[in-house]
C-alpha cells in the first residue's frame, strides 16, 4: 500500500509548487493512473515515491514506513521502474538488462539466468531468440516489454511507471496493455503509472487521479470518473464520447457468446444451413485443426455464394481479438473493418466465440454493466 | 574469401612494421655519405625509437589514467559550473603550441626525460578529459535515471552504465592523444631527452634529408601504429 500524505514539492528556484498537499491512497494489489495535461505534477509524484525526488514538504508511506527514512537503494530495490522504452541501456543485451536489479542484489548466477528466461517468456519474448540482442536491434513494442520484464525481474511488491505503453504505435499498445492487463491478474502487484491518455487510464486502472497545477481534481474509479466527473475539468477530460469510453470497463470475455461447438472447413453445406437456422444472430464460425479462427459464415453467405462445404463459401477473418481486449477495442475493430462481429481467439485456447455490434447496444443500455 | 578476424587485425601492424623496416634498410643500405651513415646505424634507431616509445608510453598511461579520472570528476552534477569552466580552458590549453609548452617547462623545470614526459602528459591529458567529459555528458538523462530508479548504487552506474556507453567517445579521445604525444614527442629533442626527434633535428642542422626523413618517417608509422591499436580495442569493446 502506498499512502500519500499531504506531500508538497517545490523545485528551488520555483514560486509555485509543482505538487500541492497531495493526499491520496493505493491500495495493494490495485492499479492507479495518475492522469492530467503536462506540467500538472503527475510525474512528479511518481518519481517522489521512489524518491528520486525529495518531497518539500508532507510524507510518503510504503506499507505505513516513512520512505524518507528509508535507505533509498534499498527503497528502489524493491520497487520496479518503468520509464519509456529509450530508458534500456543501449550497451548492454537484453538479457543484462533485465539481470540489472538481480545483480544488485547478488542474486547467484544461475538463479538470475533462469529468472532473466522467465521473465522474457512471460512478456512474449522467446529468451532463445531475443535474449542476446541488443536495445537497438528491436522494434518499439520489444523495447517496451523488455522494459517490463526488467521492472518485473526481482519481483517487486510495486511498480512504477512514466508512460509505459506511451512510445508505440496505437495497435502495439493495445496489444502490450492487454498483456499486462493479463500479467497483472496473476501477479497482483501494487501499481502506480503516469499516463496522459485517457483511454488507456480508464482500461488500466483500478483508480484514477487526476491532477491539475499540482492538485488532485479527483481520484476516484474509472466508472465513477465516467459517471460523475467533479468538475468541467474532469468533464473535459474524460471526454464527449464518455459512453464509448464506458466500454473499456468491460473485457470481451465476460460477454462474448459461444457457439455450440465450432464447424470445420470441411463440414457439407446441409449442416451449415441447419447451424445457422439454429443460431440466433445467424453466423456460423469455422475453425482450423487447432481451433484457430478461419472465416464466418453468415445466412446471406449461404445465398450469395455457391460451393460444396463450407470452406468454399467462408468469407476470411480480417482480425482477432484476445479475451482480455475491452469492448472499446472490440469496437473500433468492428468499425475498422466494417463488420458487426468479431471474432475473439485466444494464443493457447484458440477460438473462444464471438461478439456482435448488438451484444454491445445491449450492454450499452444496461448501467448495471458498469 | 576474407581473412580471418585475428589475420585481419594483424594485416595493418604488419605492414606498418614492414614499411618501417623498409624505410630503416634503405637509409641503412645507401647513405648519401659518410655522415649519414654515421648518424644511422642500428644501434642509434634502436636507441631513439626506445626513447620515443618510452616517452609515448609513460606520458600516455598517466594521461589516460588522470584525464579519465578528472573528466569523471567535473562530469559529476556537484562541479555543473566547474565542469563548463574546466573543459574551456581545456580547449584554451589546446591551442597554445606544444613547442612553447616544452620551452615554458624547460625554463621552470630543467632538462630531462622527467620534464618531457611532465609537458608530454600535460598536452596529453586534453583530448582525453575532455572526451570523457562529453562522453558522460552527452549520455541520455533517462538512461542514468533508469539506472537510478531501479536502485543501482551510485558506483554501479559509473562502472556499469556511464563510463561503458562513454567508452567510444573515451577512446577516440585517447586515439587523438596518442597522435597528438607521438608527434609532440618528437620535440624532446630540444631539452635532451632524446627520442626520434634527435634524428630529425640532427638531420636538420647537417642539412641531410635522409636522417630527417628517417626520425620523421618512422614518427609518423609509430602515430598510425598506435592509432590503429587503439581502434582495435574499440571495436573489441563496442558490440552495440
Amino acid at each position: 500500500m502506498i499512502r500519500l500524505d499531504d506531500v508538497t514539492k517545490i523545485f528551488p528556484g520555483q514560486k509555485t509548487p509543482a505538487v500541492k498537499n497531495l493526499n491520496m491512497e493505493i491500495p495493494e494489489g490495485c492499479v492507479c493512473a495518475l492522469i492530467g495535461p503536462s506540467g500538472c505534477g503527475k510525474t512528479t509524484t511518481l518519481k517522489m515515491i521512489n524518491r528520486l525526488y525529495e518531497p518539500t514538504g508532507g510524507t510518503i508511506y510504503i506499507n505505513g514506513q516513512d520512505v524518507s527514512k528509508m535507505d533509498p537503494i534499498e527503497l528502489r530495490l524493491g520497487i520496479g521502474y518503468v520509464i519509456q522504452e529509450i530508458g534500456l541501456f543501449p550497451h548492454l543485451t537484453v538479457e543484462d538488462n533485465v539481470a540489472t536489479v538481480p545483480r544488485e542484489k547478488k542474486w547467484p548466477k544461475d538463479t538470475i539466468r533462469q529468472n532473466t528466461e522467465e521473465m522474457l517468456r512471460l512478456v512474449g519474448l522467446e529468451p532463445k531468440e531475443f535474449k542476446k540482442r541488443y536495445p537497438s536491434a528491436l522494434s518499439g513494442g520489444q523495447r517496451q516489454r523488455v522494459g517490463v520484464a526488467r521492472a518485473l525481474a526481482a519481483d517487486p511488491p510495486i511498480l512504477l511507471m512514466d508512460e509505459p505503453f506511451g512510445a508505440v504505435d496505437p495497435i502495439t499498445r493495445t496489444r502490450l496493455q492487454n498483456e499486462f492487463l493479463r500479467i497483472q491478474e496473476q501477479m497482483q502487484k501494487t501499481i502506480a503509472f503516469v499516463t496522459h491518455d485517457i483511454d488507456e487510464a480508464i482500461k488500466m486502472a483500478d483508480n484514477i487521479a487526476v491532477m491539475q497545477e499540482g492538485s488532485l481534481v479527483q481520484y476516484a474509479t474509472p466508472g465513477e470518473l465516467l459517471s460523475q466527473p467533479v468538475d468541467e475539468f474532469v468533464a473535459k477530460l474524460v471526454g464527449s464520447d464518455r459512453s464509448i469510453k464506458r466500454l473499456h470497463l468491460i473485457r470481451c470475455r465476460e460477454i462474448l457468446k459461444k457457439p455450440a461447438g465450432f464447424l470445420r472447413a470441411g463440414t457439407p453445406l446441409e449442416e451449415v444451413r441447419k447451424e445457422i437456422e439454429n443460431s440466433k444472430i445467424r453466423i456460423v464460425l469455422i475453425v482450423d485443426g487447432d481451433n484457430m479462427p478461419q472465416g464466418i459464415i453468415s445466412a446471406g453467405d449461404l445465398e450469395q455464394r455457391t460451393g460444396r462445404v463450407a470452406g468454399d463459401i467462408l468469407r476470411e477473418i480480417p482480425d482477432y481479438i484476445t479475451g482480455d481486449a475491452t469492448l472499446r477495442d472490440a469496437f473500433s475493430m468492428m468499425l475498422e473493418y466494417g463488420q458487426s462481429h468479431v471474432v475473439v481467439t485466444d494464443k493457447n485456447d484458440g477460438c473462444q466465440g464471438y461478439i456482435t455490434l448488438g451484444d454491445l447496444l445491449e450492454v450499452m443500455k444496461d448501467d448495471d454493466a458498469f | 574469401m576474407t581473412p580471418s578476424k585475428p589475420l585481419r587485425w594483424m594485416l595493418v601492424p604488419l605492414a606498418l612494421i614492414i614499411v618501417a623496416c623498409l624505410l630503416v634498410g634503405y637509409a641503412l643500405k645507401y647513405p648519401t655519405d659518410s655522415l649519414v651513415a654515421r648518424l644511422i646505424t642500428i644501434s642509434n634507431v634502436n636507441k631513439a625509437l626506445k626513447e620515443h616509445l618510452g616517452l609515448v608510453f609513460v606520458s600516455m598511461l598517466v594521461a589516460v589514467f588522470t584525464g579519465i579520472a578528472f573528466g569523471i570528476i567535473i562530469s559529476r552534477p556537484i562541479f555543473y559550473v566547474f565542469g563548463r569552466v574546466i573543459e574551456n580552458v581545456v580547449n584554451l590549453g589546446q591551442t597554445v603550441p606544444s613547442l612553447a609548452i616544452l620551452a615554458l617547462f624547460y625554463s621552470v623545470l630543467g632538462l630531462g626525460f622527467n620534464v618531457a614526459v611532465f609537458a608530454l602528459w600535460l598536452y596529453s591529458i586534453l583530448p582525453v578529459l575532455r572526451n570523457t567529459y562529453a562522453g558522460i555528458k552527452n549520455i541520455t538523462p533517462d538512461v542514468i535515471e533508469a539506472a537510478k530508479g531501479m536502485g543501482m548504487n551510485p558506483w554501479h552506474i559509473l562502472t556499469r552504465i556511464e563510463l561503458p556507453i562513454a567508452a567510444p567517445i573515451i577512446l577516440a579521445g585517447i586515439r587523438t592523444a596518442i597522435v597528438i604525444n607521438v608527434g609532440a614527442a618528437t620535440l624532446a629533442t630540444f631539452i635532451g631527452a632524446g627520442g626520434l626527434g634527435d634524428f630529425i633535428v640532427t638531420g636538420l642542422s647537417v642539412r641531410r634529408n635522409l636522417v630527417v626523413f628517417t626520425g620523421a618517417g618512422l614518427a609518423a608509422i609509430t602515430a598510425i601504429f598506435f592509432d590503429y591499436l587503439v581502434g582495435l580495442v574499440e571495436e573489441h569493446l563496442v558490440h552495440w
